[in-house]
């Protein structure tokens, strides 16, 4: 809740007159900041916590879908590949994904990501079969390193499932899809693609219809390879599938087992690689683990019958407490990563990172190792 | 009332402690009846009710710019009084408690969020979910009880200070936003302790004083002076006084409902060492007491109106209180407790009842005829002159006297006792 600062190009004096205008607008609304009342009315105006309203929603394969998205006006752009981490409050709750910008700037400043539903996946599955038009979702700035030189050259993209999506990005801002079909502007001739794709199978293919078709105009040459009808991709046989590899740098995203040997492979290879991981970690939920608190960078070995206060405690972390029994909530504090069982009930609460969950240290024990930001 | 543990038919005494766990489990059972069906619906009352309060303010304060006329400035300061009243009751309170906690909405939050009212967010939390909801009627501990300026329980002590608690409690009334935030303080025990020198007290009031200078430049200065141009200062300010004093009688009038009245337990301190998990329930359930009434007015007193339901699950998202509680109320007739619920104006009477009869000493009022007034009065004088030893000796008189005339009528007329028990 920042509230808006004036633009340093005005002169000195209307400088001052809109911080006064600003504290003035403070001192009338306070406890509340003037933005809490103009969110209500302009939830995307300059100056607002960032958010975006999804605008459309488009069906791409029966387990995947493309959400076009109108962000506020302080979104500061994207290079194509990179991706954005989007809050949405599913059964209530606010959850942050990262998904990948699937196209480059648009004409109508709207983005799209392109989601694919994941068995029991809490957001994607919203996102793809009851995420509502007009809704609207929280955002972050745009982030990522998994983008083009600017200057062209000769890679490969070797994409995966769902990892299809920031390369997706990278060609179509490269060669654009028109009515009259897909383009090749100058400024893309230096860029020398092979993707090679690979799917279970066919028809669960996102963007497959688009990788054609550039493939068709001459922008890239495509190798799709599908599990049903050529086997499971071997990596050892890349040079089959593209001979001049060497040339090449490896742009890769896809699940980890494909990452992983990509990596062992181009490593003995002494070939270029670059990838983008989908899921960055996975938090693993047992009983009882090591748990850190990283401003007082102390580490303590908890079972999973003791609160973390207590296990904190007798370590002699200084921890702030009230009833002891979870009523209170004067114990909280935020779990960066890692996981926790509520000893009431036994619910497990999971944080990865960026999630900063807000738990009660009093009725939860670790569920594996975790870390707080205290 | 007495302690619970010192009255001659103590309400429990006919519950095993495995009876007491039972209930515990029976409890927990409801609670998590509601987390499992926590979601995307109770987000969304939440946010609506924060929205329809916010345009509700928005649109009191706009009429109030030109409270210069007559209509204009009753609307407006009705409609500001409602909005306060929203602001402290349906949303501060609870999302104070962490209700929504659930959501990981950061703005609607126990952790960010600030409330309308003198205290600051931080200390009503300290001394109200961490001391009054852990320590709920315990006498010595929960200083809810009387807000440490008022005597509540015959087992206090008399003072001639009591005589005068009737009026302490009415200013209070008053000003209660200023009361709560002097009580979050400790303001009256660290005058008392010479502890105003202690440097986190310091610290708290400089907190409470920046608050109340934030809150009264508002509503005192920067509203009058935006409807200045009307030549609507003077009506604007009076408006935000009198929607502050409607939010604090409310206010007040809906917690005194809560633990004050009469049939609500109170308890020993010494009968909270050990305490289980279900003896705090327990506890929980003697010591509230409920306000019937429609869903407006649930929601005006932002569910405290199911304060026994609210008492045994804080956190619980307040429009969920009225689901459960039928059930809660099952529980109590199944393990033969009394579910203390009245309507609002005879549950506010009831415990200013108890103020004007405990301002006194025990017995007096019983004791005491036209007849014999001025003997009573001069006997009163005596004890207000007096030491402890005095008040102690009389008030046992006037007790015993008070006990025996009860036990005659009762001898007297056995039928008619019957019939009205009945
Ligand atoms: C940088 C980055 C970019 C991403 N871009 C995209 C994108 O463009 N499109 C897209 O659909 N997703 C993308 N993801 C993945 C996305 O962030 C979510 O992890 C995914 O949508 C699953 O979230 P969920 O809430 O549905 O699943 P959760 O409820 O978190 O998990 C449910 C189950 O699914 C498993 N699971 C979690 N993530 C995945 C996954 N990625 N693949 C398979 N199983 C999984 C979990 O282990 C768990 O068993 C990206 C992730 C990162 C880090
Ligand atoms: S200390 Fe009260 S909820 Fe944890």
């Amino acid at each position: 809740m920042s509230a808006p600062t004036a633009t340093p190009s005005l002169p000195r004096s209307e400088r001052a007159w809109s911080r006064r205008a600003v504290r003035l607008a403070e001192a009338a609304t306070t406890p509340l900041l003037p933005a809490d009342y103009l969110d209500l009315f302009a939830p995307l105006r300059p100056g607002a916590a960032l958010r975006g309203r999804i605008v459309e929603v488009v069906p791409e394969t029966a387990d995947a879908a493309t959400l076009v998205i109108k962000p506020g006006s302080d979104w500061a752009g994207h290079l194509p590949g990179q991706y954005v981490r989007v809050g949405v409050d599913v059964d209530g709750v606010r959850q942050w994904r990262a998904y990948s910008l699937t196209h480059g700037a648009r004409r109508d400043g709207h983005l799209s990501i392109t989601v694919k539903a994941v068995p029991d996946g809490v957001v994607s599955t919203y996102l793809v079969r009851e995420a509502k038009p007009g809704t609207l979702v929280h955002l972050e700035q745009a982030a990522g390193d998994f983008v083009l030189p600017g200057e062209g050259g000769k890679f490969l993209m070797v994409t995966a499932g769902s990892g299809i999506t920031p390369v997706i990005g990278m060609l179509r801002n490269l060669f654009p899809s028109t009515a009259q079909g897909v383009l090749r502007p100058a400024r893309s001739s230096a860029y020398d693609i092979v993707v090679l794709h690979v799917a279970p199978s066919e028809p669960d293919s996102i963007f497959l219809r688009d990788l054609q078709a550039l493939d068709a105009a001459g922008a890239i040459r495509l190798v799709a390879r599908y599990d049903d009808t050529h086997g499971v991709l071997d990596v050892d046989s890349l040079t089959d599938l593209v001979p001049d590899l060497a040339e090449r740098v490896t742009f890769a995203c896809g699940p980890a087992g494909l990452l992983d040997a990509l990596e062992a492979h181009h490593d003995e290879a002494g070939l270029a690689l670059q990838t983008e991981k989908f899921r960055v970690s996975r938090v693993a939920v047992g009983e009882g683990g090591s748990v850190s608190f990283a401003q007082s960078g102390t580490t303590v070995d908890a079972d999973g019958g003791t609160p973390i206060l207590d296990a904190a405690e007798e370590a002699g972390v200084l921890m702030p407490s009230g009833c002891r029994m979870g009523v209170c909530f004067g114990c909280v504090l935020p779990l960066t990563e890692g996981a926790v069982r509520d000893l009431r009930n036994g619910e497990v609460t999971v944080a990865t990172p960026g999630d900063n969950v807000i738990v009660q240290t009093c009725i939860n024990a670790a569920a594996g190792p975790c870390e707080f930001d205290h | 009332m007495t302690v619970m543990q010192k009255k001659a038919d103590n309400p429990i005494a006919h519950l095993t402690s495995a009876d007491i766990e039972q209930l515990g489990r029976e409890l927990d059972a409801i609670r998590q009846s509601i987390l499992d069906t926590r979601g995307a619906d109770d987000a969304a009352y939440i946010r609506k009710v924060i929205a329809t309060q916010r345009y509700l303010e928005l649109g009191s304060r706009a009429v109030l710019l030109f409270s210069i006329f007559p209509p204009a400035w009753l609307v407006g300061t009705a409609g500001l009084g409602v909005a306060k009243i929203l602001e402290n009751m349906e949303i501060g309170h609870n999302v104070l408690h962490g209700q929504w906690d659930w959501m990981r909405d950061p703005k609607i939050h126990s952790t960010t969020w600030e409330w309308d009212n003198a205290t600051p967010a931080e200390q009503w939390k300290h001394s109200h979910n961490e001391l009054h909801h852990t320590y709920t009627n315990v006498i010595g501990k929960d200083n809810d009880l009387g807000y440490g300026i008022m005597r509540v329980d015959e087992d206090q002590p008399w003072t001639p200070a009591a005589l005068g608690q009737v009026g302490y409690n009415f200013v209070n009334m008053m000003f209660f936003e200023y009361g709560i935030a002097a009580y979050d303080l400790e303001l009256r025990g660290n005058l008392a302790r010479g502890g105003t020198k202690d440097p986190k007290f310091k610290e708290n009031a400089r907190k409470v004083v920046r608050k109340i200078r934030r809150q009264a430049t508002k509503d005192y200065v920067v509203h009058p002076l935006l409807a200045l141009p009307t030549g609507s200062f003077l009506p604007t300010l009076a408006a935000n006084a009198v929607a502050n004093v409607i939010r604090n009688v409310w206010s007040h009038s809906v917690i005194m409902c809560g633990h004050f009245p009469e049939g609500v337990e109170t308890f020993e301190k010494r009968s909270i060492d050990g305490e289980t998990k279900g003896e705090w329930y327990v506890r929980q359930m003697l010591g509230s007491a409920n306000i019937s009434g429609s869903k407006l007015m649930h929601i005006m007193t932002g569910n405290l109106s199911h304060q026994i339901e609210h008492h045994l699950f804080p956190d619980l998202p307040s429009n969920r209180y009225a689901e459960i509680a039928p059930q809660v109320q099952a529980l109590f007739e199944k393990y033969g407790l009394t579910y203390c619920a009245r309507p609002l104006v005879p549950q506010v009477y009831s415990a200013w009842h108890k103020v004007v009869r405990l301002s006194l000493p025990n017995g007096w009022l019983e004791t005491t005829s036209v007849k014999n007034l001025p003997s009573q009065l001069k006997l009163l004088y005596g004890m207000v002159k007096g030491g402890p030893r005095v008040r102690r000796a009389a008030q046992a008189r006037m007790v015993q006297q008070a006990r025996k005339a009860r036990e005659a009528k009762a001898a007297a007329a056995p039928v008619a006792e019957e019939r009205a028990a009945a």
